[in-house]
């Protein structure tokens, strides 16, 4: 097991048992909603209902009034689904990988990045259905017996699209309940209301804490990090084979799978940072939450900075090699045609700027890392827009060309969706303990024991 | 409200009693439907000859009806003007017809009114009239095609010897009538034998588009382009204005007006001086030349060229024009406006045109008509003539009503209508009859000018036989040549427009929304300036020009075309229109105050400059260049000889799929590039054909337009190449396997089809489609609309919003084919499916049919030397492939 490091177990021991017991389910059960939250959840709940009023509008005229065409079909919608699939990577990775990793040091911020991921994977299930023209047949791309016998058409990536993000939704789910059950009951037994108590009590499944409960706990936690870890791979190199599996430069690319991957990881950890540092200000939680760990959050955007630069520098090169004056056209209108400017943005973005991380003192200030954060994930929204948008408005048949511009609409569903997700995100604060209370009690003990 | 029992029985027993009254049979004796009328079978549609006139002379349509609805304009093979072929009006007149916004009631003074009211007062006034022998009445028409309607109006002029018949047609004959008047002492049609010429020398002739012989001239001009040596013609284009003939020239020089009358002069007097006239003036001389002259040039020029044909010995006759109206038009509308001004019309009948809105400027029409007392418009819609006179009467359709009308060539044929008039309008004929005081029906004047003709034959067949008008012998005159003027530092030139001609057509949809094929433009015009005269005026495409003439100012976007003349904009006519429709009204910008009387076809501008502001422009073709992707591909006539293949293929020799097992038919498309002149007839067709529906002008400046067969304009090498692109049915299609619910599916006679109803629109296939042929009803584009939806083809399904949609080869079509073939128990022969385009196509650049069949006209055009795959490096092994263009350059010179 890997020994905690010492700027990070050295605030834990500061804490006990029941101090922690006490800091963590006290936002949930006592501590009142101050005004940052409160404004937050207004804000928020605007913006959520914006979405759904954008929905709704959505759905009596039809997705015309986004900016899509013919030759550019896919838009926002799709740019979006693979953004927020990218940011739900992040929570898994963390809670499954760095368990199976034994770094321990992941306990504080494995519980809010696996909400994130489930709010950010849900988010990006609805842009496949908000896409469709008839989104009410979208159960039709789900294989479900019918009279007709009509099944989905196995060689489309969007039928792999429907498995491989259900799958991931579900073990995350799981994933992230399983490790919350003795927190539930930490809250049943805590909690003031009678409401709550059956409420947290419903959920925590009748935990008592026996040794047998824990036993089977710890096998049940340990086998759904081994199955949600190959699931962090799988679910956006199958996002990437929507696109790989085209014949139009631009998607048609061996590199997608790893290279989704490694931009999903890259805009998971940004939305971590961008979530956590709020988090830990408002809530008072440095002595979990501490500067390391950011510090860690920031070595993993340079290094996965690195491996998008990675995949920018071989599609370029491939396509050049390749000799197909067809991709060659594709990425000189991506370097110097009318999106351009966007791809040279996310350059600057998720290339260079990481870049700063090289420095310590850079890694260890808040505001920057924060501002980072943003940076980052709107240079990796910008490259899923660049590659759904742009590879499509100059392909093969330049009489066919043309350019998408974004309406009204297409902003809303993105802003909508963004407050969406962080209305949901502040619910969860207030509802669910944020850290794991029964990983952190056991961190503070080992700690007091070393 | 509290109700009791009583109260509810007794409100209960008053509703059924109503009910029941409501659903009470007439008084009068009616008769149950037991039996089907006689060949009104749901689902098998009849054809009817008809035909129409949109260029001052007939083209010869058969008319589709379902169960009684007219729903589909064919070409009529047996019709000189037609040739089997229909031209984009052909198209879409069907659609006119079923405009909701035709006129449905006579009008008084704008207000709906009776028609008896119309006639007492017409009666009123006539006997007034008929005491001063006529002196007063004045009727005014545009080019009278009719044979019936023309004696009607002999009759008139013989019954009031003082009244007054004027012709005003925006897209009138003068020049060349006046030119023959100059060079013979009489006005005479000139019609050209293209084919049997080797070289033809056009001066800005747009016999592909504006004359009388259009569609005839196309299918001449692709018949001499079979490249061979010994056989191929060669065309010399001059043009003001971009052209289809222009496009297809092998040479093509672009000058003003003024400057190819400069031309002609020094051609047809020393055409030894200049190296380009030698080499064409040899090239006419070896290869039986012929010259043709456009509407544009003055009459001399005319004239001048009647005398160069002649001493060519070139293939072109002369007849009787086909309209003997002794004046031009442009005098005999001056003549009327003058006689309005100074007060001596009191009766006048306008019937048909809209001269309130294209009467030449300088005449003020609209205020001399204000001054006449009683003014009848007799039109098809309410527009801004009707607002003007003191009645409006709505006209029938040619489709709703019994007329005649003549050819180009003089042919005659019978238009019989196809439905009862849908508003009770009045034809031209009745109207004519009713100032005649002799009331009669237009079935009755009609027969009753074709008594000794075979009836039924001439109906069933389309024409009515040997009524082409002879040659006419007439000797040539010494014609005083003037010394041409110096060109204007700016010129306008006004074209009729390729869709709405001279703006009739300003309210039909399908011609608004059709591409014009020079510019892509849709919904609207523009001022047409080549790229350095728009470099001069620091114009780009969609900026705003202010167009300064003597007298008059308007205000027009630009649009950049390669090879168009400079110091020249050329503008359509036929925009801005006031009282169109909702369809028409607002669309483009009208160019008729620009043109006077004494210049119809172009204006010496006296500024041009840029507004600052901007307009955009619908275009559905943003990027004219092909960069160096061949995907329309062209050879040198000499390059092409002793060649095996004309263009590499590049298909892989392998693909990783499989083969698919065929076991019956295979249907193939061959498009032939060599004789395509692009003028759109095909994908209106296949509009009126596929109920493929309109989308409007923003949705266009967005990329959604929805046609099926799109025809692609690359500006390459200097030339104009066009490029129909329908679906290719690809064997590998690369839209099937990304479908994740199978919508398009690949069917077992290698058609690759879209499933409608399973289409979830997902649009994965359309990005994967390399070609980009597939439609997305992005929203509701399908209209439910009364009666619109009366022209929609019962064959084929009207898509919904969120769907898919594409090519089909017309399937509908092959299936009636299959049912007619399998009734009598045997394959369907070549040539017995016909797909929309093809039918339409006045080049016959179209073929289709079944590639299992050897001798099939398809698997012919298969193993053409000029055979090409498009995108063929992608191994989607397309079923629709090219036939290259063949361009056949003079040696002699470097423009190419």
């Amino acid at each position: 097991m890997a020994e905690l490091r010492g700027d990070i177990a050295a605030p834990l021991r500061r804490w006990s048992y029941a101090s922690v017991s006490d800091k963590i389910a006290d936002l949930v059960l006592t501590r009142p909603a101050h005004w940052p939250w409160l404004a937050g959840f207004a804000v928020t709940f605007a913006g959520s209902a914006l979405f759904f009023g954008a929905i709704a509008y959505l759905f009596v005229k039809g997705v015309g009034i986004f900016g899509i065409n013919i030759p550019v079909a896919w838009g926002f919608a799709i740019a979006n689904f693979v953004w927020w699939i990218g940011i739900g990577h992040a929570g898994t990775f963390i809670s499954a990988i760095l368990l199976l990793l034994r770094q321990k040091w992941r306990t504080s911020i494995n519980r809010f990045a696996e909400a994130m991921t489930l709010f950010a994977a849900g988010i990006a299930g609805l842009f496949p259905i908000l896409h469709l023209g008839r989104p009410w047949f979208f159960y039709w791309l789900a294989p479900y017996p019918n009279v007709m016998e009509l099944w989905p058409q196995w060689r489309s990536a969007l039928v792999w699209d429907i498995f491989a993000i259900s799958t991931y939704l579900i073990v995350s789910l799981l994933f992230w309940y399983a490790g919350l059950i003795p927190d539930l009951a930490t809250l049943r037994d805590r909690a003031t209301s009678r409401a709550k108590r059956v409420a947290y009590g419903l959920f925590a499944l009748g935990w008592r804490g026996e040794a047998r409960h824990w036993a089977r706990h710890e096998s049940l936690y340990l086998l759904l990090a081994g199955l949600a870890t190959p699931l962090v791979v799988s679910v956006h190199s199958v996002v990437s084979l929507d696109f790989a599996i085209c014949i139009v430069p631009g998607y048609h690319s061996t590199v997608f799978p790893p290279y989704f991957v490694a931009g999903a990881l890259f805009s998971g950890f940004a939305m971590v940072l961008t979530l956590a540092i709020p988090m830990r200000h408002f809530f008072r939680l440095e002595d979990f939450i501490t500067l390391r760990h950011l510090e860690n959050s920031a070595k993993v955007l340079l290094a996965c900075g690195w491996l998008v630069a990675y995949g920018y520098f071989i599609e370029t090169f491939t396509a050049y090699y390749s000799g197909d004056p067809y991709e060659i056209a594709m990425v000189q209108d991506r370097l110097a045609g009318f999106y351009a400017p966007f791809y040279w943005f996310l350059l600057l973005c998720n290339v260079l700027a990481p870049q700063v991380f090289w420095w310590r003192r850079a890694r260890r200030s808040v505001w920057l890392l924060f501002a980072m954060s943003i940076v980052v994930n709107l240079g990796m929204w910008t490259e899923r827009a660049v590659i759904v948008i742009q590879s499509m408005h100059h392909d093969f048949m330049p009489s066919a060309w043309g350019n998408f511009i974004p309406t009204a609409w297409d902003w809303t569903l993105l802003l909508g969706s963004i407050a969406f997700f962080a209305f949901l995100f502040l619910l969860f604060l207030r509802f669910l303990p944020a850290i794991s209370i029964s990983e952190m009690r056991e961190l503070v003990h080992e700690e007091k024991h070393a | 409200m509290k109700l009791s029992r009583r109260d509810f029985l007794k409100l209960s027993a008053a509703s059924a009693a109503l009910a029941s009254a409501g659903c009470s049979a007439p008084r009068e004796p009616i008769v149950p439907y037991a039996m089907q009328p006689e060949m009104t079978l749901p689902g098998v549609p009849r054809f009817y000859a008809s035909a129409a006139s949109f260029v001052g002379a007939a083209e010869g349509v058969l008319v589709e009806s379902n169960t009684g609805r007219p729903t589909k304009v064919e070409g009529n093979a047996a019709h000189p003007g037609s040739l089997g072929a229909t031209s984009v009006h052909g198209q879409a007149s069907v659609l006119q017809l079923w405009d909701p916004e035709r006129s449905q009631a006579p009008r008084r003074m704008r207000q709906p009114a009776a028609r008896e009211q119309f006639e007492s007062e017409l009666n009123e006034a006539l006997v007034r009239l008929e005491a001063r022998r006529g002196a007063g009445l004045r009727v005014l028409t545009p080019t009278v095609v009719s044979p019936t309607l023309q004696s009607q109006l002999v009759e008139l002029a013989a019954r009031l010897p003082e009244a007054r018949v004027h012709r005003w047609d925006p897209l009138n004959r003068d020049a060349t009538h006046e030119g023959a008047r100059l060079a013979f002492g009489r006005a005479l049609e000139p019609i050209y034998r293209l084919e049997d010429s080797r070289a033809v020398l056009s001066l800005d002739c747009r016999f592909m588009e504006d004359e009388p012989g259009r569609l005839n001239y196309i299918r001449q001009y692709a018949r001499s382009r079979s490249p061979k040596p010994q056989s191929m013609g060669r065309l010399y284009v001059l043009e003001s204005a971009p052209s289809l003939a222009g496009a297809m020239a092998d040479h093509c020089y672009a000058m003003p007006l003024a400057e190819i009358e400069r031309w002609l002069l020094a051609f047809a007097n020393a055409p030894a001086a200049d190296r380009t006239m030698r080499a064409i003036a040899d090239d006419l001389k070896k290869n039986r030349g012929l010259i043709l002259a456009g509407e544009g040039l003055s009459p001399w020029a005319h004239a001048l060229v009647y005398r160069l044909n002649h001493e060519l010995g070139a293939p072109v006759a002369l007849i009787d024009p086909i309209d003997p109206y002794p004046q031009p038009h442009a005098q005999s509308i001056s003549d009327l406006a003058q006689a309005m001004h100074a007060g001596e019309v009191e009766l006048l009948v306008i019937v048909e045109g809209n001269p309130g809105y294209d009467a030449p400027a300088d005449l003020d029409f609209a205020a001399g008509l204000a001054r006449v007392p009683l003014s009848v418009h007799l039109s098809l819609y309410d527009d801004e003539t009707s607002a003007r006179c003191t009645w409006h009467l709505p006209a029938t359709h040619y489709l709703e009503h019994w007329s005649d009308a003549r050819a180009f060539d003089g042919t005659a044929a019978i238009v019989q209508p196809l439905i009862a008039p849908l508003y009770g309008g009045v034809s031209p004929h009745e109207i004519v009859s009713l100032l005649l005081r002799r009331p009669q029906s237009g079935y009755e004047s009609v027969r009753g000018r074709w008594k000794a003709i075979d009836w039924e034959a001439a109906l069933r067949k389309g024409v009515v036989e040997n009524t082409a008008f002879p040659p006419v012998k007439a000797a040539l005159r010494t014609v005083a040549l003037p010394t041409p003027k110096e060109p204007a530092a700016w010129s306008v030139r006004l074209v009729p427009d390729s869709s709405v001609l001279d703006g009739r057509f300003a309210n039909n949809a399908w011609l608004q929304e059709l591409p014009r094929p020079d510019t892509k433009i849709t919904w609207g015009n523009a001022a047409l300036i080549s790229a350095d005269s728009a470099r001069q005026l620091e114009v780009e495409s969609g900026d705003v020009l202010e167009i300064n003439t003597h007298g008059a100012t308007i205000h027009v976007p630009a649009c950049v075309v390669p090879g168009h003349p400079e110091k020249s904009v050329t503008i359509a006519l036929g925009y801005g229109r006031a009282r169109a429709g909702r369809v028409g009204n607002g669309a483009g910008c009208d160019a008729y105050p620009l043109r006077l009387s004494d210049s119809l076809w172009s204006a010496d501008a006296t500024s041009i400059h840029k507004t600052g502001s901007r307009q955009a422009l619908a275009t559905t073709q943003n990027h004219a260049r092909m960069e160096g992707r061949g995907h329309a591909k062209h050879i040198a006539l000499a390059d092409l000889i002793g060649q095996a293949r004309a263009f590499e293929d590049e298909t892989p020799e392998h693909s990783l799929y499989p083969a698919w097992p065929y076991d019956s038919y295979r249907w193939a498309m061959s498009i032939n590039l060599n004789t395509c002149v692009g003028c759109n007839a095909c994908t209106i067709a296949c509009q009126a054909e596929n109920n493929i529906p309109t989308v409007g002008k923003d949705e266009v400046i967005a990329g959604r337009e929805m046609h099926w067969i799109r025809v692609d304009r690359y500006f390459e090498d200097r030339r104009t190449l066009f490029m129909p692109v329908p679906c290719m049915h690809c064997e590998n299609a690369p839209c099937e396997y990304v479908c994740p619910v199978g919508a398009p599916v690949h069917d077992s006679e290698g058609l690759n089809l879209q499933v409608y109803n399973r289409c979830v629109g997902t649009r994965f296939c359309s990005q994967n489609c390399p070609y980009k042929v597939r439609r997305f009803n992005f929203l509701q584009y399908s209209k439910d609309d009364e009666p619109l939806k009366a022209q929609k083809n019962p064959e084929v399904t009207v898509r919904m919003r969120g769907v898919m949609e594409k090519c089909t080869y017309c399937l509908q079509r092959i299936t009636r084919a299959r049912i007619e073939a399998d009734k009598e128990n045997r394959r369907m022969r070549d040539g017995e499916v016909v797909t929309a385009c093809q039918a339409a196509c006045p080049a016959g650049a179209i073929v289709f049919g079944d590639l299992a069949d050897e001798q099939s006209q398809v698997a012919l055009a298969k193993r053409s030397p000029l055979k090409y795959d498009l995108l063929a490096e992608l191994n989607t092994r397309p079923r629709t492939s090219y036939e290259g263009r063949v361009v056949n350059p003079n040696p002699e010179l470097d423009n190419g």
